[in-house]
């Protein structure tokens, strides 16, 4: 470039006869920077994602006969509450009987527990409103009752009323064998 | 800054330093910067907003150097700083109460700064970075909260962030992103942690601005009329270098009175114990200066529609300047306004104390009442959305409407004619024109 100037209008009119080349760099430098940013940019967000150490302690098992006919387990299950629940056939009977009734986020009671278990609710104990853990045997569905901000679930872990919008969540698990189960 | 500088170099070393860094001449026309003479007591908690400010950064810098910011270690030790360390516990209460003490000082600021119209043309961007600084405290306060990691820290932290999970599809991602695991752990108090140390000095930069801000109109003041020359104003020092120097003793005072008498009376007794994962106090409620919100999110019935609520709530106070229609400044001469701000001022108390009751809690004890829609009309819920209700009318239609429809009173022509046209005053001053409608 710089040979080629031999002064200041010469310049100037270099810039007339290819106008092209100045705007080349400014786009590619403009281009690079934008590009960087955007690339640099991934890490510094995704770093606050869940780490490997967090994600890979993420399933649990459990042996489900240690819980007796109409009570419930809490564990600790991706550092949230998990219910492992031994339901009476009054509250299947119950939650079966609501199959069709008018709910937010419907659902049958067969699709929330595993085929011939459904004595066994296995659910996460978040209220889907504002994360609160909810208690069983409160309500008039006899189910969960959150009462951070009165969230009622069925004893099919179903919102039945107030502000949650979704039914307490069915994590991903499995019988290993005839009582133990794994969950994540 | 208005006006030319008044600064004028006496030595050597002065006149040297002015034509390099004229940081002399800065801070000489800071403090003689032209202030209204009319500020009453209402004024001086900018000043105190701005020793809180510095309170809380030198204290939150001395209990980061002893505090441990990971799940296992928070709890201990916060009861190592209040136990062992040599003065742990004074300090903690000054931060621990001191946040009280700034969100005390910043609803009397907002309020002045609502019933004198200090918010309208030319202060509109002034007032804007100010809602930017009770943002960015709401979101320090927060995190602050959240790190003595005792069970309200905890669940507070896990109801707050939850909020973000109401944004459709996205949402869960969010808050996933947030915690940095599955649910509000020790990743989550680590980041806190960092960001509550980060956040008091972008405060502290939005502090600058809107002081930058404040000296190109200059202050605005209780008659609301503008500042007509020299007559009407007295330098910042020593006239409110003292007067704001004696308002923050009397505030004091009653920091005082928290810190050494009851420390613990802002706080709540489920934050003494640890927190625990899989078990939610039986009530959780935010610190005293984020109830009112938490009313108006309870109130509504839907997830997604009461966090939208919220954030319209503490929109309003953003786009205030631009709600509001009525020319006249001050509520002094506004009778009409003056009545609909006192029972906002009301409205918000009461949002208050509906955010500390359970939602299925009885407004008059021992009165059944009956219910309506979804909930007993005798409930907090009802009232929550009765006074919630009147927050936005106060703001997007009783503040506009207001403006084109009422008549204020007559407003004065300067700063210094209703003080000369007193009664007390021997000669009755001119009177001045009526401002009519709008």
């Amino acid at each position: 470039m710089a040979d080629s100037v031999t002064g200041a209008t010469s310049q100037h009119g270099e810039d007339l006869k290819d106008p092209g080349r100045r705007d080349f760099i400014h786009i590619a430098a403009a281009a690079a920077a934008v590009g960087g940013v955007g690339a640099i940019a991934w890490p510094f967000i995704d770093q606050m994602n869940p780490s490997a150490d967090t994600l890979a302690l993420s399933s649990i098992e459990y042996d489900v006969s240690k819980v007796p006919l109409g009570q419930e387990v809490t564990l600790l299950w991706r550092k949230q509450p998990l219910f492992v629940r031994h339901r009476t056939p009054a509250e299947i009977a119950a939650a079966v009987k609501d199959d069709s009734a008018d709910m937010k986020d419907p659902q049958r009671d067969e699709d929330r527990v595993k085929a011939g278990k459904s004595e066994w609710l296995v659910v996460v104990g978040v209220c889907t409103h504002l994360g609160c853990t909810p208690a069983f045997g409160g309500g008039p569905y006899g189910g969960y009752l959150c009462h951070c901000h009165g969230s009622i679930y069925d004893t099919s872990g179903r919102i039945r009323g107030g502000p949650a919008p979704k039914n307490l969540a069915v994590p991903d698990y499995a019988f290993l064998s005839a009582t133990k189960i794994k969950v994540g | 800054m208005s006006g030319p500088s008044t600064y004028e170099p006496t030595s050597a070393f002065e006149r040297w330093l002015d034509k390099r860094l004229p940081i002399i001449r800065f801070s000489a026309d800071l403090l003689d910067f032209p202030t209204p003479k009319n500020l009453n007591y209402w004024w001086t908690f900018g000043g105190i907003l701005a020793f809180c400010l510095v309170t809380q950064i030198v204290t939150g810098i001395i209990l980061a150097m002893h505090y441990d910011p990971s799940g296992a270690g928070a709890f201990l030790s916060v009861e190592h700083i209040m136990r062992d360390v040599n003065h742990g516990w004074l300090i903690r209460y000054i931060h621990a109460n001191g946040a009280s003490m700034f969100f005390i000082a910043v609803y009397i600021h907002m309020f002045r700064g609502i019933y004198y119209g200090s918010f309208k043309a030319p202060r509109e961007v002034l007032w804007l970075i100010g809602a930017a600084i009770y943002l960015v405290m709401m979101a320090t306060a927060f995190m602050g909260y959240v790190l003595p990691w005792g069970q309200m820290s905890f669940w507070g932290a896990k109801v707050i962030t939850n909020l973000f999970s109401a944004i459709p599809i996205i949402g869960p991602s969010i808050t996933s992103w947030l915690w940095g695991g599955f649910a509000v752990d020790s990743p989550t108090l680590n980041r806190f942690f960092s960001l509550h140390y980060l956040l008091p000095f972008v405060i502290a930069g939005l502090v600058a601005l809107h002081i930058w801000a404040l000296h190109v109109p200059g202050n605005s003041n209780p008659v609301g009329v503008n500042v007509r020359g020299k007559s009407d104003t007295v330098p910042f020092h020593p006239y409110y270098t003292v007067k704001d120097g004696f308002a923050i003793s009397v505030f004091l005072i009653m920091f005082a009175i928290f810190v050494f008498y009851m420390p613990e009376a802002l706080g709540h007794t489920d934050n003494a114990i640890e927190a625990n994962p899989i078990v939610t106090p039986p009530h959780i409620v935010p610190e005293w200066y984020f109830l009112p919100y938490y009313a108006i999110l309870r109130a509504v019935p839907d997830k997604l529609m009461g966090v939208g609520a919220m954030g319209g709530a503490i929109l309003c106070i953003f786009i205030l300047p631009w709600l509001d229609t009525s020319k006249v400044r001050s509520m002094r001469y506004r009778p009409q306004a003056k009545i609909y701000f006192f029972f906002f001022v009301l409205a918000c108390i009461i949002l208050g104390f509906c955010g500390a009751h359970e939602v299925d809690d009885k407004v008059v004890a021992g009165l059944s009442g009956f219910t309506l829609l979804d909930a007993n009309i005798n409930s907090y819920t009802w009232v929550s959305r009765i006074f919630g209700l009147y927050y936005f009318v106060y703001f997007l239609i009783i503040t506009p409407m207001l403006g084109l429809r009422e008549t204020p009173l007559p407003v004065p022509e300067s700063i210094s004619s209703p003080v000369l046209s007193h009664p007390a005053a021997a000669p009755a001053g001119a009177a001045a024109a009526p401002e009519k409608k709008g």
